[in-house]
């Protein structure tokens, strides 16, 4: 006898523990199959571009850590590195290799987050455990860095809030080592596991043409073998100082997006280690900039690799302490629109997989 | 901008290039105002007449002088008198910037979509519907960040919070 199945409208969320935050999935089901599937977002929505219009530059800086709050430290670089275009800033040498350091210990945290979490979805639990011990190391030195484990506030137009503490660089440099042996660990433990690998390979695939027709930036563009990376194809701050290659992947499958980020994490040990060699010994931490910050009348468009992709700032300026429009472009929110293609033809347990490897963050994607 | 620091762009060819091509591909009146952002690495600019922004929404992407394949951002922005649709394109195979602006009236303007020239277009139109209220015609819209029944568009300068009990 025939099986009958019939079709089923499911909701997943907006409390959903694998979507890691409030984001709701309607599908369309037909047994286990996918059929249809529309993403419904905007429930962390706070408005954080029209609050912006009424905050000095400054002032927008603590909240840009709150829209990918996994690694805020490159939210920080976002903002001031728009008002700082439209300035046209010269950054103290010394301010530049702390935002360095600062934004890539904070990729390989928000990196651990994504390990931990994604493979927690996919049902291996112990990862997680390993990778938040990890990831403990560099809250901590970000923590005494800037006063905070998550939300730091610690750029500034022009340069940075703090420098660092006594003993913090040595900190760092040992962190490197450290960090390499884990991550040969974590590979023994989960990239040639069996179960995983049938989970995740040849899943969601999508060639370099869909990824740059539907937008997609960082280590979702890369899976599918387009090597760039705004760090190297146009680098900001000091990025043309360092060393790193761009990992990419092959055929453009889940499997691919987690090889990506894990070398990833492995290049930005690289810089890390490059920035705390080559830091300079003494030096301002900020540049001279007036006390209310009146960027000239223009707009611009700048963007920045985040760990999640391209992040950009438009803004326009009327010469006012004020942005007239902040327009933040935001990697998490393009990256999911591809999402419903993704899963059409699939089943349901294989959305956690493909949600996880996109890596979005709902603070991000509402902004 | 003076005559003098528009000469003396590295990006002006390219603004002149890009001005031929559209001019004789799409039509002389499509173009509004060609310019360099200069403070944004020289990026080349243009306002375009929105009855023609899809004709030249394919033409950009297509040309094979222009090959701008991923659009990187789009904002709406309210100028109170006008609201405007500002895209940024980037070109993988050449490594080019470029910006297009579209204008259209603030009560109940809207501009053609290009969601069909670049699908990542659908969720920024959504967006800036959704915010700013700026219509997208030849697609299907609806609120993406805002509940459904949200009443006003919160990133108009003009935007007063709705009270239903006032």
């Amino acid at each position: 006898m025939a099986v009958r199945t019939e079709e089923m409208l499911l909701n997943v969320g907006p409390q959903h523990p694998s979507t890691h935050g409030v984001f709701r999935l309607v599908v369309k089901v037909d047994g286990e199959r996918i059929t249809e599937a529309i993403p419904v977002v905007g429930y962390l929505h706070r408005g954080t571009e029209k609050l912006a219009e009424d905050l000095t530059y400054t002032q927008i800086i603590p909240y840009t850590d709150r829209l990918d709050y996994l690694s805020s430290m490159t939210n920080n670089y976002a903002l001031v590195q728009a008002v700082e275009t439209l300035m046209d800033l010269e950054i103290p040498e010394r301010a530049e290799y702390l935002r360095v350091l600062a934004m890539e210990l904070n990729r390989v945290a928000s990196h651990l987050v994504w390990w931990g979490t994604n493979l927690l979805d996919l049902g291996a639990i112990s990862p997680f455990l390993f990778a938040f011990r990890d990831r403990e190391f560099i809250v901590n030195m970000l923590n005494e860095l800037s006063g905070a484990r998550l939300t730091f506030n610690y750029m500034r137009v022009g340069g940075v809030k703090w420098d660092a503490p006594e003993g913090w660089i040595k900190k760092v440099e040992e962190f490197v080592p450290y960090m390499r042996e884990k991550l040969k660990d974590y590979h023994t433990l989960v990239t040639g596991n069996e179960i995983f690998l049938a989970r995740v390979k040849n899943l969601a695939i999508y060639d370099d043409k869909e990824a740059i027709a539907y937008g997609m930036t960082g280590p979702v563009l890369r899976g599918s073998n387009v090597k760039f990376d705004v760090r190297k194809n146009q680098p900001y701050s000091i990025y043309d100082r360092f060393e790193f290659d761009i990992p990419v992947g092959e055929t453009g499958d889940v499997y691919d997006r987690y090889m990506v980020r894990m070398n990833e994490m492995e290049q930005s040990l690289r810089i890390i280690e490059q920035a705390v060699a080559q830091f300079p010994e003494e030096g301002e931490i900020i540049a001279k900039v007036p006390k209310v910050i009146r960027p000239p009348e223009g707009e611009v468009y700048t963007r920045m690799e985040s760990s999640k992709g391209e992040l950009g700032v438009h803004l326009v300026s009327k010469k006012k302490d004020k942005p007239y429009r902040l327009k933040l472009r935001r990697p998490s929110f393009v990256n999911l629109q591809l999402l419903p293609k993704l899963l059409v033809g699939r089943t349901m347990a294989d959305i956690p997989a493909v949600l996880g490897a996109i890596d979005i963050v709902l603070g991000e994607v509402d902004a | 901008m003076s005559e003098e620091t528009k000469a003396s762009s590295p990006k002006q060819p390219l603004l002149d290039q890009y001005v031929k091509l559209i001019t004789e591909k799409v039509g002389e009146t499509a173009i509004k105002e060609a310019y360099i952002n200069e403070v944004n690495s020289h990026m080349p600019s243009f306002i375009i007449d929105k009855e023609l922004w899809h004709d030249v929404a394919l033409l950009i992407r297509d040309n094979e002088n222009m090959q701008f394949d991923y659009l990187m951002n789009l904002s709406g922005v309210d100028y109170e008198s006008y609201m405007e649709a500002a895209y940024f394109f980037y070109s993988y195979t050449r490594d080019e910037y470029l910006a297009i602006k579209v204008q259209t009236e603030r009560d109940g303007g809207s501009v053609p979509t290009v969601m069909d020239v670049w699908p990542t277009a659908d969720w920024h139109e959504r967006e800036a519907y959704d915010l700013l209220g700026i219509g997208f015609t030849g697609r299907e819209i609806s609120r993406i960040l805002l509940p459904d029944d949200w009443v006003g568009y919160p990133l108009r300068k003009d935007y007063k919070p709705y009270d239903e009990e006032v």
